[in-house]
């Protein structure tokens, strides 16, 4: 198959094929799951500085107000996930395994999920200025699970102009199908979004990536952008990682991303589908994200789907509702490649899960010694070398690694050690890499 | 035939030799002309250091050690890896005062072995805190404490940190350097250097208070202030509800502070007892890990490929 491919010109990246187990609940439409007892709403869901409390303990809150400010300009202001009373502002489980600070709320037993909060806004009249900080107002992050805040995206750097939006619908990890829920369902949304985006960023086109085992959300797209020019949506090929940024701007504009760069450095600004779905959903009433659709799936789930779950729903009720068997041994935030095993089920769901993997397997098996049979030579998509990488690691030279190996373009997509015979637990290996190099920095 | 092999010989010999000859007068020049004069004094420390390469002293190892030290510029008795008899050699050697700072280890800021301390998920992948920490932070109730993994046994070049029964790293004052390596390696910051004799010591790092701390480790800190009201003031504080000893003030410290404290959090590091707590300190009898329940116990691997099938 290589032979073939480097002779048709399709192979683009390396990269895999993995079994996809999209099937459980690819079909099922989002569900909306019910209020927990008790909401804890983090004040750092994403990437940058926390957001600040603007509540008081015992105060009163409407679903949709806010309930925390913006903490800098990257940095997101958080809403009210529920009509309630907030109970206490204190520490709380967090995915990163640390406690952070968290508003607790009790939402009352009426409450209704409805939003009553919000007023129209008019997008058509705004400057792109405005619609950076409107976006920022909305609290919307990445919802592909960096969580990066989405308004510092809307911003054109400084010398450069982004002349494409790349929208990015592949949901190349396994069980997830969340953003293929969204495109069915919200493909209105997702195009008004990006047309906000194209306006903010003065982009003139926008390409709509969307991995070819998923054609009735491209036709679902297509209807809806009906004879419209500036938005392309193009089908690409099935194949672990698609959904990285760098792949996908390969594949659909033959782009590359330079090492340690960002999309704008070659004219693009790259989102994720759901985000611009919220984006095109909230920013028109001018409303906060208070939800997102987040799939519960795995062989350990008795009630696998696509739920709307409220922000700061924990874990433990969000599997109570989708039901659990009895022999789960793990449960992953995000999808089974790249995702994070929680050691608490106390943790609340933030902007930033994609899904939430009950895994009832036996554990992963003894490590045996790399045998250099370059099978992740093969599978990395970076081109890297991870079998060197690995070995490198287990001399702890990390400094090497980064300086030699190109450490810092490994984007922890799990491939390596996906195909590695003897179970080397490589990815593992570089993050605690990439953190012992991010220290010693920090250090120097 | 024979005399042009013969010539063959002789021009190779000669050309050779010439060769030689010139590269050896280069040489020779080189040798006088680019000799950089080094104070025989460096080596002789050099070969009195312990020659660890451990940079505790603050250099970039042995050899620029000693060189700072024959100009002045360090005094022998910062090497703190040294024997007593060692700083007193270098110390001869180069007619100054041994100089140096009191003895200082590395201490551990966590009592919460396996006995005490509630483990809230199992950790399945690569033996180490620092590997472990990056999952969920590594499935300790406490996400201040101690994972136990060894990590900074591992990195001990001095042998100095054992693991006891309940996993915890126990340090040996008199092997240690305080050359800093467990300080940095410690994914939960739990190290830090101190001098001997700072004998209060708070071996707890939760941010909990009352029975949410008790909740995860039988021996937290609960944050109920009995050490600072007891001490003289100024001594210990509560930050972010913990007791934290100021040791500017050590000159004040006495054992009192430690007698009401009921989980035994902080406690008096005696030179012949080791770590004594006060007489109302809760007695911890358990010698097996606390049983855990295993409704409540996800396990904890690092999502990678090899679970999709």
């Amino acid at each position: 198959m290589p032979l073939l491919e480097a002779i048709t010109g399709k192979r683009l990246w390396r990269g895999l094929h993995v079994p996809e187990h999209k099937d459980e609940t690819a079909h099922l439409a989002i569900r909306r799951m019910p209020f927990p007892p008790l909401l804890v709403v983090p004040l750092s869901q994403h990437n940058g500085a926390p957001a600040v409390p603007i509540v008081r303990e015992g105060q009163e809150i409407v679903r949709g107000e806010p309930i925390a400010k913006a903490g800098g300009f990257v940095s997101v202001p958080m809403h009210a996930p529920a009509t309630g009373r907030v109970q206490r502002i204190a520490l709380a489980p967090s995915a990163k395994g640390e406690l952070t600070e968290a508003i607790y709320i009790v939402p009352y037993e009426s409450a209704s999920q409805e939003v009553l909060y919000g007023m129209p806004q008019d997008i058509e009249k705004m400057t792109p200025e405005e619609i950076v900080l409107a976006v920022q107002e909305t609290g919307v992050v990445g919802l592909g699970g960096a969580a990066f805040p989405t308004h510092v995206k809307l911003k054109v750097p400084a010398g450069r102009t982004i002349d494409t939006v790349v929208v990015n619908g592949c949901e190349c990890e396994p069980y997830l199908t969340a953003d293929h829920r969204v495109m069915l369902e919200q493909p209105a949304e997702v195009l008004h979004g990006a047309r906000v985006a194209m306006r903010a960023l003065g982009a003139q086109h926008t390409v709509i990536g969307v991995e070819d085992n998923k054609m009735d959300a491209v036709a679902a797209l297509k209807q809806a952008n009906g004879n419209a020019t500036d938005i392309t949506v193009e089908a690409v090929p099935t194949k672990y990682p698609q959904g990285a940024e760098k792949m996908l701007v390969k594949v659909l504009l033959n782009r590359e991303i330079p090492s340690a760069g960002l999309p704008a450095e070659v004219g693009l600004a790259v989102f994720n589908v759901a985000t611009l779905a919220q984006i095109g959903d909230l920013l028109p009433s001018r409303r906060g994200l208070i939800e997102r659709v987040v799939t519960i799936a795995g062989p350990g789930v008795t009630k696998p789907g696509n739920y709307l779950v409220a922000l700061g729903t924990p874990l433990r009720w969000a599997l109570q509702q989708a039901g659990c068997t009895a022999n789960v041994t793990s449960v992953i935030l995000g999808g089974p490649m790249m995702g994070t095993a929680t050691g608490s089920l106390d943790v609340p769901l933030t902007k930033g899960v994609t899904g939430i993997l009950v895994l009832t397997d036996e554990d992963a098996g003894p490590i045996h010694p790399c045998i250099k049979c370059a099978a992740c030579v093969e599978a990395c998509p970076m081109q890297l070398n991870p079998s060197r990488l690995g070995l490198l690691a287990r001399k702890e030279r990390y400094e090497e690694m980064a300086a030699e190996f190109h450490l810092m373009d490994c984007f922890e997509c799990g491939c390596c050690s996906y195909v590695c015979p003897s179970n080397i637990p490589l990815v593992q290996y570089f993050r605690v890499a990439k953190q012992m190099n991010r220290e010693r920095k920090a250090r120097a | 035939m024979t005399t042009g092999v013969m010539n063959d010989l002789l021009v190779a010999a000669i050309l050779m030799g010439g060769i030689g000859v010139i590269l050896a007068a280069v040489l020779a020049i080189a040798d006088k002309k680019l000799y950089v004069w080094e104070d025989p004094r460096i080596d002789q420390v050099e070969a009195l250091l312990p020659l660890a390469n451990c940079g505790a002293c603050g250099c970039a190892g042995c050899h620029a050690f000693a060189e700072k030290a024959v100009k002045g510029e360090i005094a022998p008795g910062k090497c703190t890896v040294n024997s007593a008899e060692g700083i007193a050699a270098v110390a001869a050697l180069l007619k100054v005062a041994a100089g140096g700072d009191e003895k200082r280890v590395a201490r551990l800021a966590c009592a919460g072995g396996a006995h005490v301390a509630r483990q809230k998920a199992q950790y399945e992948g690569l033996p180490s805190c620092r590997a472990a920490a990056l999952v969920n932070g590594g499935g300790k109730g406490c996400s201040w404490g101690c994972l136990g993994l060894a990590d900074c046994a591992r990195v001990c070049s001095f042998n100095a940190i054992q693991m006891d029964v309940h996993g915890l790293p126990v340090v040996n004052e008199t092997l240690c350097t305080a050359c800093g390596d467990c300080v940095d390696v410690c994914p939960k910051a739990l190290f830090s250097l101190h001098v001997v004799s700072h004998r209060l010591w708070v071996a707890c790092k939760s941010q909990l208070q009352g029975d949410t701390a008790e909740a995860e480790c039988e021996v937290a800190c609960t944050a109920c202030g009995r050490c600072a009201a007891d001490a003289p003031a100024g001594l210990i504080q509560i930050v972010n509800n913990l007791a934290v000893v100021n040791y500017s003030k050590n000159g004040l410290a006495t054992k009192t502070p430690i007698e009401r404290c009921p989980t035994g959090a902080i406690v008096w590091l005696d030179a012949k007892q080791g770590a004594v707590k006060g007489v109302e300190a809760k007695k911890i009898t358990r010698k097996s890990p606390l049983p855990v329940a295993l409704a409540d116990l996800p396990v904890m691997r690092t999502a990678e490929g090899p679970r999709v099938n």
